[in-house]
């Protein structure tokens, strides 16, 4: 999962290297809000997910691992 | 706060659009957008065009456009209006009334009433319950619900936030009493701690347009925007709407004792595709209930996305027939409003342009 949403993010924002650790994605400025609307459709798409719209929140996008952590919450309901 | 309004009806519903179309395209470079953000984003916000009103038309004008075509066609007679509702954001003055002003340019009976009411994203749903609380009124057999925003002169070039999606339009809803006895459900609320989350700063009395007010500034997220342009909070007033308009639907669908699945169309305001698709989501109706095609086609005109949806995408679905619709606005103020009822047999329920 971890490498699928690298990629995706990198595809949306090929200007950063997502693949650092310990980076607050948003707080850098590397995710701006229009980027949490086309990430949403693109994690939904790859991982058959329906993302509630009250999660769509920056602090579910902030890393890699709050992001998988969405996804899985996401899968459960 | 719940309203039940018995033996009103909606009886024409006219929106009127400027001809002028404005494509995403256009205005993308002013964006700073990569190209793949400007894709996805056009998939999944619903950037593709929007109609702008032409340099010095206001919302009076698409108003008057409106009724003067009724009036031509029969499908509305001067003498008839007992009340006048003017809902927007964007009148033609501070004073007078916009709503006397069109009284005035039809020399309408002075035996009436005229309103204007300031509201945005739910100015439907408010201007239908204060029509039907006017219809209460013995006097009063016709109401004419104006609904129009001319807003995008307010919206700077580079604001990313509200430029690519903002529209011109008005609206005209004809309320009057129903002969057959019906039953409509209706809810508001409102929340002016968040009254900040969309505003002009400047041009009214706190804060009146200098030269410095004029001033392009940039914000944070790389928006350029005067004081005298539109600021939205885009991710307070979407954190908002997912919030509160699904509790709000289910508390109506309660209240009217009907499911959802039984409820024909979700008519909701359309600030952008991916709102109202998530709302979709959470309230588990199928999209094809609850179009979310206006934004795309005709942009964001505040109060008159949902007349125009209802126009656009009903049309003669509720003049040769009747449907059971669902209709909610949300923003400004901020304001959550949602009504319930039977549409249909409607004298008239199309798009003109201006």
């Amino acid at each position: 999962m971890k490498e699928k949403i690298i990629e995706i993010l990198t595809d949306l924002r090929p200007e950063f290297d997502f693949t650092q650790e310990g980076i607050n994605f948003i707080e850098e400025g590397m995710l701006d809000s229009f980027d949490l609307v086309a990430l949403v459709a693109d994690l939904e798409q790859h991982f058959g997910v329906t993302i509630d719209g009250v999660d769509v929140v920056p602090e579910n996008f902030e890393t890699i691992e709050a992001m998988e952590q969405l996804i899985n919450r996401s899968k459960k309901k | 706060m719940d309203f039940r309004f018995q033996n009103k009806r909606i009886s024409g519903i006219l929106t009127i659009l400027p001809q002028q179309v404005i494509t995403f395209e256009e205005e993308m470079a002013n964006y700073n957008f990569s190209p793949i953000k400007c894709q996805k984003l056009k998939m999944a916000m619903g950037y593709k065009e929007h109609r702008i009103a032409q340099k010095g038309q206001t919302s009076s004008d698409f108003c008057i456009h409106g009724l003067q075509y009724l009036f031509d066609k029969g499908l509305l007679k001067p003498e008839e209006i007992d009340a006048l509702l003017f809902v927007s954001q964007s009148p033609d003055y501070f004073l007078p009334p916009t709503s006397n002003i069109i009284q005035g340019h039809f020399e309408l009976k002075h035996d009436m009433i005229c309103l204007d009411i300031n509201q945005g994203c739910a100015g439907f749903e408010v201007g239908l319950i204060q029509a039907f609380m006017l219809l209460d009124q013995p006097a009063i057999n016709k109401v004419v619900l104006l609904n129009a925003d001319v807003l995008s002169p307010k919206v700077s070039d580079q604001d990313r936030n509200s430029k690519p999606l903002i529209g011109d339009a008005a609206a005209i809803t004809i309320v009057e009493k129903s002969e057959t006895p019906n039953t409509i459900f209706a809810n508001i609320q409102m929340d002016g701690t968040g009254a900040m989350a969309l505003n002009i700063p400047a041009g009214g009395f706190r804060m009146p347009c200098t030269a410095e007010t004029a001033e392009l500034k940039e914000d944070a997220a790389g928006n350029f925007r005067a004081l005298d342009n539109l600021v939205m909070k885009g991710d307070e007033v979407f954190n908002f709407v997912q919030r509160e308009v699904p509790p709000m639907i289910e508390h109506l669908m309660e209240e009217a004792q009907i499911s959802k699945d039984d409820v024909d169309y979700y008519m909701f305001h359309q600030p952008n595709k991916f709102m109202l698709h998530k709302l979709a989501d959470k309230l588990e109706i199928p999209y094809e209930k609850m179009p979310a095609n206006i934004v795309e086609n005709f942009g964001n005109a505040s109060g008159v996305t949902v007349p125009t949806n209802i126009s656009y995408n009903l049309g003669d679905q509720i003049v040769n027939g009747v449907k059971k619709v669902c209709v909610a606005g949300f923003g400004v103020g901020l304001t959550w409003s949602s009504i319930y009822m039977e549409l249909g047999n409607l004298k008239f329920n199309k798009i003109i342009d201006f």
